[in-house]
């Protein structure tokens, strides 16, 4: 049975239950994605389509993950039918690259959609650099359930539209460096501890040669704030998917226990700069009246750190991951009903992350009667 | 802000270190902060640009020269190809193929695809001879690197296909 399809719902809060989810090795791991890059015989590629061409691909592919089992009810968006802000905050959830929501000329492309299953973030962009990006995102570490999900997805769609494949060069992407299995896999992951040792550089040099790289938070191009790195499989042809997300697996893991080793040696030490740096974040957050994006980030990181150490009882990793989200510029527009410039944003900004702190900290007054930490007085 | 390594450039990231039980916060500029190993925005793949400027550059034939044959149907041309790094359609790939070997070969360390066979049940079987020949071709490459579960699927597909024919 095929689900429902709602075409260009309300935008509440999908694409956002794996904040439900903080999944395994959350103190370190933020959040894991796999996507699957495919395209349909008989059509040019995204970049050299007409228009005409892209509606036509837009309508087959609106069919066929209507069809599809693994998506459950089906929301869609074609993104000329979405205003920038809206467009903006998909890209703030990573639901869709910039290239999806923004043409060469500034506007929303033609026939560039996303339609989106009922559970975690499971979904397609249409007629994105390829024609269909297949993609999942996840709490936590959690590369094969991603990888199954999203191969299931694969097989469903592969039945219904006519993938491009090519026996020497396996399915056959716009850019080459796609091309095979189209698979990109990758984990967000937190190494305050790495960056405050002075151990990253070794860190990240060492991935270059497992032929894994790093990027900042929104992929291609973007900057890496507050610590956290989005590490992904550099290749994609001459190896199989599982040999793909198992290398990665095993890189990823390595990486985490170096961040836990470097997490310990801080906190053994040098107990009074870190605890010192992790309240000081913790104050900012809480009584700011102003707070630009990377300002945020940045002290976000600390707190995390903080939390993970047990030198803050609050708030939750859950809690910052939804900062993350919901404190980015579109989603702060959603929240205040209308657009925001720059000074405005980081005013909304601040006040947002109050609240959310206060929430997170009275909540958990009620459950242990103080909001004190026990490793505050003791450590020397 | 200024980097305050070199005092030159505009600061785009912020590392803070811990050494001797004393913090640090220092703001770089993106070349700086290189020099220190963390790239700004990551470690990417070289552009597909860059790296064609390095293939065959020494005297030897250019890998996707200006004067390669476009694509027969779509149009794209080889030095399109190059200066956006990206292909026209599905058929630049058989177009291009020994161009694309190289270039493969350079990005993966690879050309030959060796992960999932596609088995498509939404082709049209107009053509079932030239259908069977690709199902035949694709089960021996399922067989070679032991897909069984392909395999079988493919060995099923042939099997419903002769009956057919
Ligand atoms: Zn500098
Ligand atoms: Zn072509």
């Amino acid at each position: 049975m095929s689900g429902v399809l709602r075409e260009g719902p309300e935008l509440e809060a999908q694409g956002l239950d794996w904040l439900d989810d903080v999944g395994p090795e959350h103190e370190i791991v933020v959040s894991t994605r796999v996507r699957l890059a495919r395209n349909i015989q008989g059509f040019s590629f995204a970049s050299q389509a007409t228009g005409e061409e892209r509606e036509t691909l837009f309508q087959k592919a609106r069919e066929a993950t209507q069809a599809t089992e693994v998506l459950g009810d089906v929301d869609l968006w074609q993104m000329t039918e979405l205003g920038s802000s809206e467009r903006t905050l998909l890209l703030e959830r990573h639901l869709v690259s910039r290239e999806l929501i923004t043409g060469p000329d500034g506007e929303a492309p033609r026939g560039s959609a996303l339609a989106l299953g009922n559970r975690k973030a499971l979904g397609v962009m249409i007629n994105e650099e390829d024609h269909l990006r297949l993609q999942t995102l996840r709490g936590g570490f959690q590369l094969v359930e991603a990888w199954r999900d999203v191969d299931q997805l694969d097989e469903e769609l592969g039945g219904r539209l006519p993938f491009a494949f090519h026996h020497e060069f396996g399915f056959l992407t716009s850019c080459p460096t796609n091309v095979g299995t189209g698979l990109r896999a990758s984990v967000l992951i937190h190494l305050p501890g790495l960056v405050l040792t002075k151990q990253i550089h070794k860190v990240l040099e060492g991935m270059g040669q497992f032929g894994v790289t790093y990027r900042g938070l929104y992929g291609e191009g973007s900057k890496i704030v507050g610590n956290f790195f989005q590490v992904s499989n550099q290749t994609t042809l001459g190896r199989t998917e599982e040999d793909l997300i198992d290398s990665l697996k095993t890189l990823v893991s390595r990486v985490i226990g170096y961040e836990r080793k470097a997490r310990s040696h801080l906190l053994r030490e040098a107990p009074n700069v870190l605890e010192d740096k992790v309240w000081r974040a913790y104050g900012i957050l809480g009584h700011a009246r102003s707070l630009p994006f990377e300002e945020m980030m940045n002290l976000l990181s600390a707190i995390r750190l903080g939390v993970s150490l047990k030198l803050l009882k609050t708030p939750s990793v859950e809690m910052i991951s939804r900062v993350m989200i919901h404190a980015q510029t579109a989603h702060l527009e959603r929240a205040a009903r209308r657009r925001l410039d720059e000074t405005d944003a980081d005013v909304f900004r601040a006040q947002y992350v109050r609240e959310a702190l206060a929430a997170d900290s009275a909540s958990e007054d009620e459950d242990t009667g103080e909001g004190w930490d026990r490793h505050s007085g003791d450590a020397t | 802000m200024d980097c305050e390594n070199c005092g030159e450039r505009d600061a785009e990231i912020t590392l803070t270190e811990i050494e001797n039980n004393e913090m640090r916060t220092v703001h770089l500029c993106s070349t700086c902060a290189a020099l220190k190993g963390v790239s700004v925005e990551g470690s990417g793949a070289p552009p597909i640009a860059d790296l064609l400027a390095h293939l065959g550059g020494s005297g030897g034939e250019q890998v996707f020269a200006a004067d390669a044959e476009a694509c027969d149907y779509c149009g794209t041309e080889a030095r399109e190809f190059r200066k956006t790094g990206r292909l026209g359609c599905p058929q630049c790939y058989a177009q291009f193929a020994d161009q694309l070997r190289a270039l493969l070969g350079r990005v993966h360390n690879a050309s030959q695809h060796i992960g999932k066979v596609y088995v498509s049940s939404a082709v049209d079987a107009d053509d079932s001879q030239a259908r069977l020949s690709t199902l035949k071709r694709r089960l021996d490459r399922a067989v070679e690197i032991e897909d069984f579960e392909s395999a079988a699927d493919l060995r099923d597909q042939i099997h419903i296909l002769t009956e057919v024919v």
